[in-house]
């Protein structure tokens, strides 16, 4: 690919916008030439989102220009941005989950036939697409019944459908398997060798290096610099991101484990269709040691941890925690407990949107001293503590009493993490712990779970991130299918022999 | 759900003449449209709009006759406004006001009339409570229908309304009915003058119990715990559950909380104005909380100026019917617009130009999830 001497398809120039007490882009010139991947790399708040919302038309700069294939426009709305060939996937899906892959790509741009709906013409157009581009999808098919990678593609669908040669993914790859990752890259990489633009919004650092052309970084609000994948590496990527240099080794002594904390024995739950998800997992963790829990998303990870949070049934089996049977105790009960929990799915279980960041901040235990008297809120320390945990967990927003919606994705999950480590703890339940964290974040992160398990705290932690367990863990169990396949110490557990193991072959 | 970023969101943050303009640009805007609209309608009919408006602020806030005319009437319509709002805060739609407030009216009619000799200290008090406990028991059923087998508190309400309205007609027809000799229409016994609330001056008592209940309502969601957890169940039901929460147990309480307040306006009409219950005499008071709550932004303090609004077009569209001559039901058609413009707020939005905050208009694309 000869980048280089292509085209600019799309640049900015001076972009600047600001939100209440935030400066969330500042001056930023942005070049992005036909047929390239350019990766948007930058902190938690840095400003990726909110500048790709201005070129989709849904924020407006306060100053600056946008050019389209050599043309200034303004854009007022993402109607205005579709017409010029810009398309945007979100990272939460834009799909009414009842209609079909082809309903949902003729949305709002139907075919008609009179007063009827071509359905077919719509199908023969999806299917020609899929074939164009290798985005393998039933044009048919329900979209609530399809993966989550599978609707992913679908959405980038919907953008070609409408004709975009100017595509932007932001951070498309948080919720996606490695081999829907995987897969994603490919499809990327065929659409670019068509003449599509892409900008591409990540954390991984591994995946700049694997697909983009280019990589522009952010800082700040600010573009702090252009960086060639081809001589970059991993470090220098997370330098110029945060401006220091970031450990990404988690760096920890020997576990010391004690007495087990949470002991699993047979445990059956259900999933939301009713269907058997976890089927007869058992598992010990004790004091002081990490346990991770590898595997495939979907084979019942979140069934697993909803249940032990009281947040799902139990079909069958039992759960102890701290010597108590919690099978079917309420969540409260199980928090009090001394069980932390980070969420899989921070806006719908984590945060009240609308709440401030303070109220988010105890939202386990605003009924407990000293944040409630009785039955009156003490918002004053509410407020007092909030700021304090803003403050040590760095937390980007202009201040404690911002609602959680305004937050950048990552900020949103420092304060869920915020929340649950600033409590006293026998057991932190960790779902996918740094989604969607910059680099520096993670790094924190890992070191605060690694000083609680210092400090005695039994650690359960799921993720979808090998890399992420492999680094932390203890300890690895492998789920498969609803059970825990194998259990390994860290040192037998080579990526080699997990990644066999997820796939379900006996290694 | 907007208004409640914009209200929730930025609580203490600076800029709070923006944010007061930002939460009242809607209903004012409303009414000032639907306002226009009423003139229009008028001026089609031939009437002159300015002199029908003059008439009916006259009606309203013309003397202090007019004043306690217009409190009378608003005062119901604080207590099925706060009862509206009061269970929307929980995200629970409740259509059942009107039947709480029926319930909570003949109730408080029955221990008014039923019981002689009591001093008016007690009789008085326990009168509004019974009236508000009726309501509140009312308001709980659909509470404990909702939890228990899923039914839609939309639909309940709506059918319990048709409970409520043929069982105070049977009521007042039937073992409660007014036996004076020569008394032919359905109604209880006038109630003893012990249970009665009067009136200072112009002014019925049942306003001042009326601001005290907002007062009491604001207080109850924003400082407490159980509003904490009514107004978490409202926003996000699953982050409500994982903060251990209660949810079943809170949305029976939101409702028989929200049932009490309607009962309690019941009462108050009952007790204040009416002095027994009379079938039709209580009509849409409930049905009118929906508008004021609305209208008041479903917060409680906004339901009060808004309730004196809606209080005002009713006291004063008898005037206005006499001295403008145009029909008083004008002020209903007024009132339905109110109604369609502040639940269409876009309309309105787009009239003032003002854009909802870019951050909630597009919550879906800030990044990771949002
Ligand atoms: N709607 C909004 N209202 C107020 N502030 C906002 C809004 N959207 C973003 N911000 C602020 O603007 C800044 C940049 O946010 P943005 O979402 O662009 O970050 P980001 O680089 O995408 O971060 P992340 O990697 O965490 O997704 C943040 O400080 C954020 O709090
Ligand atoms: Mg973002």
């Amino acid at each position: 690919m000869i980048i280089k001497d292509a085209p600019i398809v799309l640049e900015t120039k001076g972009m600047t916008k600001r939100f209440p007490g935030v400066l969330a882009n500042d001056h930023v010139d942005l070049k992005l030439h036909k047929g390239e991947i350019l990766a948007l790399l930058g902190e938690n708040g840095a400003g990726k989102s909110t500048l790709m919302n201005m070129i989709y038309g849904l924020y407006h700069p306060d100053e600056g220009e946008i050019w389209i294939k050599g043309e200034k426009v303004r854009l007022n709305d993402p109607g205005d941005a579709i017409a010029r060939g810009v398309g945007m996937v979100h990272q939460h899906f834009q799909l009414v989950p009842v209609m079909t892959v082809a309903e949902n790509v003729m949305l709002g741009a139907e075919i008609t036939r009179g007063l009827y709906l071509d359905q077919r013409t719509a199908v023969t157009k999806v299917h020609e697409l899929s074939m164009q581009y290798g985005l393998e999808v039933d044009p048919t098919a329900v979209i609530e019944d399809l993966p989550v990678g599978t609707q992913q593609r679908v959405e980038i669908i919907k953008a070609l459908y409408r004709n975009a040669d100017i595509l932007i993914l932001d951070e498309p790859t948080a919720v996606l398997t490695p081999q829907e990752a995987h897969e994603l890259f490919r499809i990327m990489n065929d659409l670019t060798e068509q003449g599509v633009s892409i900008i591409f919004i990540t954390h991984k650092l591994k995946e700049v290096l694997a697909v983009a052309d280019r990589v522009g970084v952010l800082r700040g609000g600010k573009y702090v610099g252009t960086a060639d994948p081809k001589t970059a590496t991993e470090a220098s990527l997370a330098e110029l991101m945060v401006g220091r240099k970031v450990i990404l080794q988690v760096d920890k002594a020997k576990a010391q484990p004690g007495e087990p904390v949470l002991k699993v024995s047979d445990l059956v739950v259900k999933d939301d269709r009713d269907q058997i998800a976890v089927d007869g997992l058992s598992l010990e963790v004790h004091a002081g040691e990490i346990l991770g829990v590898a595997g495939v998303q979907g084979n019942g990870q979140r069934e697993f941890v909803e249940a032990l949070t009281g947040l799902r049934p139990v079909v069958s089996g039992k759960a102890v925690i701290a010597g108590q049977d919690i099978t079917h105790a309420p969540p409260r009960t199980i928090t009090e407990l001394g069980v932390a929990h980070i969420p899989e799915d921070r806006e719908k279980h984590g945060l009240v949107m609308p709440y401030t960041l303070a109220d988010n901040m105890v939202l386990n235990r605003y009924y407990q001293k000293p944040y409630a008297n009785g039955i009156i809120l003490n918002q004053e320390k509410i407020d007092q503590d909030g700021a304090a945990l803003v403050e040590k967990y760095d937390v980007r927003t202009p201040s404690v009493y911002t609602p959680a919606s305004s937050l950048s994705g990552g900020n949103k999950q420092k304060v869920i993490v915020a929340r649950e480590f600033s409590r006293e703890m026998k057991l932190l339940i960790a779902n996918q712990p740094t989604r969607g964290i910059d680099v520096g974040s993670i790094e924190f992160i890992h070191n605060q779970i690694v000083a609680q398990r210092d400090e005695g705290v039994a650690v359960l932690l799921v993720s979808a991130e090998l890399d992420e367990v492999l680094g932390l863990a203890d300890r690895v169990a492998v789920i498969f299918d609803g059970r825990i396949v194998k259990t390994l110490s860290i040192a037998e557990a080579t990526r080699e022999r997990v990644g066999l193991l997820m796939a379900g072959s006996d290694a | 759900m907007s208004e409640q970023s914009v209200e929730e969101g930025n609580g203490r943050s600076s800029s709070w003449l923006r944010r007061i303009w930002n939460t009242t640009s809607v209903p004012v805007g409303a009414v000032l449209l639907a306002a226009l609209i009423g003139a229009a309608i008028l001026a089609i009919s031939g009437a002159n709009p300015l002199d029908a408006y003059a008439a009916l602020i006259k009606g309203s806030f013309g003397d202090s006759a007019a004043v306690g005319r217009t409190l009378e009437k608003a005062t119901p319509l604080i207590f099925s406004g706060l009862a509206v709002a009061f269970a929307f805060k929980a995200g629970l739609f409740n259509i059942g006001a009107q039947g709480q407030l029926l319930v909570g009216a003949i109730v408080a009619a029955y221990v008014g009339f039923s019981i002689e000799g009591l001093p008016a200290i007690i009789h008085a008090p326990l009168a509004l409570i019974a009236g508000a406990a009726a309501g509140a028991i009312y308001g709980a059923f659909p509470g404990a229908l909702k939890t228990y087998t899923g039914a839609n508190e939309v639909i309940t309400t709506i059918m319990l309304n048709y409970v409520a309205i043929n069982l105070t007609d049977y009521l007042a027809d039937g073992p409660w009915k007014d036996t004076t000799p020569g008394n032919v229409v359905a109604r209880t016994p006038k109630i003893f003058d012990s249970a009665a609330i009067p009136f200072v001056g112009d002014i019925p008592i049942g306003f001042f119990i009326a601001l005290l209940m907002a007062v009491i309502t604001w207080w109850l969601l924003y400082k407490t715990t159980i509003g904490f957890e009514i107004r978490t169940v409202g926003l996000n039901p699953h982050a409500a559950k994982y903060a251990g929460i209660k949810v079943a147990f809170t949305v029976i309480l939101t409702m028989t909380l929200s049932g009490l307040l309607a009962g309690m306006g019941g009462s108050i009409e009952t007790q204040g104005i009416v002095g027994r219950y009379q079938p039709g005499f209580n009509a849409n008071l409930g049905f009118d909380g929906i508008t004021v709550a609305l209208l008041g932004k479903t917060h409680p303090f906004g339901v009060i100026p808004a309730a004196l609004l809606i209080g005002a077009m009713k006291a004063g569209s008898s005037q206005m019917q006499f001295s403008a001559d145009v029909a008083k039901e004008i002020t209903d058609v007024i009132m339905a617009f109110i109604l369609f413009f502040v639940a269409a707020d876009m309309i309105i939005r787009w009239i003032l130009r003002t854009r909802a905050a870019e951050g909630e208009k597009i919550t879906l694309s800030t990044g990771w999830g949002k």
